[in-house]
């Protein structure tokens, strides 16, 4: 063995002393990296406890871990880490479970499953049917939300000041002048499935798979974001070659000659001073002009 | 006010067959329970605990402890950040052994990437584990005797702590937060002059001082009087509450995990593992002070057994090259910067380890996606299952011996509450 980790014996018979102990309930079984896990009904769990502490000898439950995977149907799991001081051995146990769905208590098998079924609950919101004492642990009094689920954010939702004018602390919604800083480390060569910018034609589409703490923007927000800041030029520039393509003739200088609806003439154009139409308008009012005036229903 | 039965101390109920108008009943006759608070603010809570007592007169029939009020919430911020980055947070869990906390994480890593570590590495972490242990218990020690009203051998044994913190500043220039251990090692070598220095440190004055003030306080009437027979827990009990740590050897159970499940260099290192006879809290103070010796012990036989050679493993996908290689090479230069910005991936699956840390089994489970940031790092305290425990320890104590019992657990809350 390479690593310098806790040194422990495996137990090679211990596979089949699951299988034949729990029966049905044992839904899997997996040794890797030198640990012994195994995934056990959940409704069952508590006979399961009680049948792994007197018949496996495993003495001791040490910690009890939920870990919260969004994608899944039963998106957490209850993680169990059970030792045997007799044996030198551990036994990681494991149910999964929803919101809404309780997980059986163990309390009566281990008393200080009590406070860790809190923390379970407290952190992912998993309910323990028959704890004696389900409350909040680790948040504060009043706390809302579930803080170590993955859609909780990490800055949270209130931050608490002591208002000098209140004289007491008080709970706003957190502020924050500058964003927390993520970033996205999956190699675009190794594992991410998402589209480089550029690399558009070359197929693949979809957003970065779930791997990782979650990036405030997801690929597909970054990318759209960029098209959006390049605003991409036409694909043909336009061109005017001939006189007609300029749009100048018979009927656009008739159309200019027209007064429009309030009485105001048409606004001369200032540079195109030769055109026939500018000429009649040039003619038509005998008096010296006066400064321009804004128009209201003008054409400007 | 809880509207427990009326007391009284002749036996019978005093007011049998009479109405009495139980509202307006003065002197002590009938007396209900009533309920204190113990903190969050108390010098003998060691850190922020609210303990909320329900006494009969001084008798404490129930306890609630409230935890939670240095909750920072460690385990989010680590899965925001890369393996390495992570590291420091666990110095500001138990901030008087913080690097029994990075030696559990580190472990997992390893464990994970199955990554050698070289020999002298090894006995560093070995070392300095061991001293983190001594400069623990001088805290322990020295409170503990101070709750129940010594003074002057917890002056003596800060100074022993003030030595263990000069010796961790000199080995990593920070005096608390150290993270000194990393994936693959340690962070840098030490001077030579500093394990000259542990060495005669262990031989000459940690005995002569150390001796001093034990010898006022273990044989003191006082202070057996405060903690003999006092929340005694026997070895079912203490196997059903998960304890672990001094806490477990006090009630007599001989469980180590630097014996049973060796890690580091503790597998080639000899010592003894002392345990308690009755499991009250004069044998888990007892248990402590042994093992200030027997870890004075194994830090001898590092000193003595150090090989020379590489502080850290050499595989540059996990490990960062030295500055003065980064400016000869460049791909250590490509090595430094990747480690430094990306961090190195860890292979999906998940690990739990677990050490003996100076106030228990101290355990980290880590599940990695294998990405570079932990997906989930729960942190297995020491201090959760013994406090949870206070109930049923102090249930028929006096008052006055809370602070002898939390003494002995040895609890720090940034451990605690993460």
């Amino acid at each position: 063995m390479a690593h310098p980790a806790p040194l422990v014996a495996p137990q090679p018979a211990l596979a089949d002393a699951l299988k034949k102990l729990l029966g049905t309930d044992l839904l899997a079984h997996v040794f890797t990296v030198d640990e012994d896990s195994i995934t056990v009904e959940r409704d069952a769990i508590a006979g399961v406890m009680v049948a792994l502490r007197d018949n496996l000898e495993y003495q001791q439950m040490m910690e009890i871990a939920g870990v919260d995977y969004p994608d899944r149907a039963e998106r957490f799991e209850v993680v169990y880490h059970l030792l045997s001081v007799t044996k030198n051995h551990r036994l990681r146990v494991r149910v999964s479970t929803d919101e809404a769905t309780p997980v059986p208590t163990i309390v009566p098998v281990w008393p200080n499953a009590g406070w860790l079924e809190r923390e379970v609950f407290d952190m992912y919101g998993v309910l323990f049917a028959g704890n004696p004492d389900l409350r909040r642990i680790l948040t504060d009094y009043g706390f809302q939300g579930h803080p170590q689920r993955k859609d909780f954010p990490l800055t949270g939702y209130t931050e608490l000041r002591y208002s000098e004018e209140d004289k007491r602390v008080v709970y706003e919604p957190v502020k924050l002048a500058q964003d927390f800083r993520n970033f996205d480390f999956m190699s675009p060569w190794e594992g991410a499935d998402y589209v480089l910018p550029g690399d558009e034609k070359a197929g693949g589409t979809g957003e970065a798979p779930g791997k990782g703490a979650p990036t405030p923007m997801t690929a597909a927000e970054v990318k759209a974001s960029d098209d959006k800041a390049k605003a991409s030029p036409p694909p043909t520039p336009k061109t005017t070659e001939t006189p007609a393509q300029t749009g100048a003739g018979a009927k656009a200088n008739l159309k200019a000659a027209k007064t429009s609806r309030d009485g105001a003439s048409a606004k001369p154009a200032t540079k195109t001073a030769k055109t026939p139409a500018t000429a009649k308008a040039e003619k038509a009012p005998a008096k010296p002009r006066a400064p321009r005036k804004p128009k209201a229903g003008g054409d400007a | 006010m809880t509207d427990a039965p009326h007391v009284n101390h002749y036996g019978g109920d005093l007011f049998e067959g009479y109405p009495v108008d139980t509202a307006n009943t003065a002197g002590d006759q009938a007396v209900t329970n009533y309920t204190i608070n113990f903190g969050p603010q108390h010098p003998a809570a060691h850190g922020v605990l609210r303990l909320v007592l329900e006494l009969d007169g001084e008798i404490i029939e129930r306890v609630d402890p409230h935890v939670g009020l240095l909750h920072r919430g460690t385990e989010k911020l680590i899965e925001y950040k890369t393996y390495l980055q992570a590291l420091p947070y666990f110095d500001r869990l138990d901030y008087c052994s913080p690097l029994g906390m990075e030696h559990s994480y580190v472990l997992a890593i390893e464990k994970l990437l199955d990554l050698e570590v070289p020999a002298r590495a090894q006995y560093l972490r070995t070392l300095f584990a061991e001293l983190t242990r001594i400069c623990n218990h001088m805290l322990n020690i020295g409170s503990h005797v101070m709750d129940v009203g010594a003074m002057t051998p917890n002056l003596w044994v800060f100074e022993l702590r003030e030595d263990c913190l000069n010796f961790f500043e000199r080995a990593s220039g920070a005096r608390m937060h150290s993270a000194y251990f990393r994936p693959g090692g340690v962070h840098q070598d030490v001077p030579e002059r500093l394990l000259c220095d542990i060495g005669e440190w262990c031989e000459k004055r940690l005995p002569k001082l150390f001796g001093d003030a034990m010898s006022l306080v273990i044989d003191n009437r006082i202070f057996k009087q405060r903690n003999v027979d006092i929340a005694t827990v026997s070895k079912e009990d203490a196997l059903a509450w998960g304890f672990s740590g001094p806490m477990i050897r006090g009630s007599g159970i001989a469980w180590d995990l630097r014996k049973s499940q060796p890690y580091d260099a503790y597998a080639a290192m000899e010592f003894d593992i002392p345990v308690g006879t009755r499991g009250d809290c004069y044998d888990r103070f007892m248990v402590r002070v042994e093992e200030v010796y027997q870890s004075a012990k194994i830090i001898k036989q590092c000193l003595r057994d150090m090989p020379t050679g590489p502080i850290a493993s050499l595989d540059r996908k996990v490990v960062p090259p030295k500055r003065g290689e980064m400016k000869q090479s460049m791909e250590s230069l490509i090595h430094h910067f990747k480690l430094y910005t990306e961090g190195f991936h860890v292979p999906a699956g998940e690990v739990y380890v677990a050490t003996e840390s100076p106030k228990g089994e101290f355990g980290v489970y880590l599940v990695s996606d294998g990405s570079n940031k932990p997906y989930r790092c729960k942190i297995r305290p020491t201090a959760f299952s013994h406090l949870q425990a206070m109930d049923m320890m102090s249930k028929g104590h006096m008052l006055a011996d809370t602070t002898a019992i939390i003494g002995a657990i040895d609890v720090v809350f940034g451990e605690c509450d993460r």
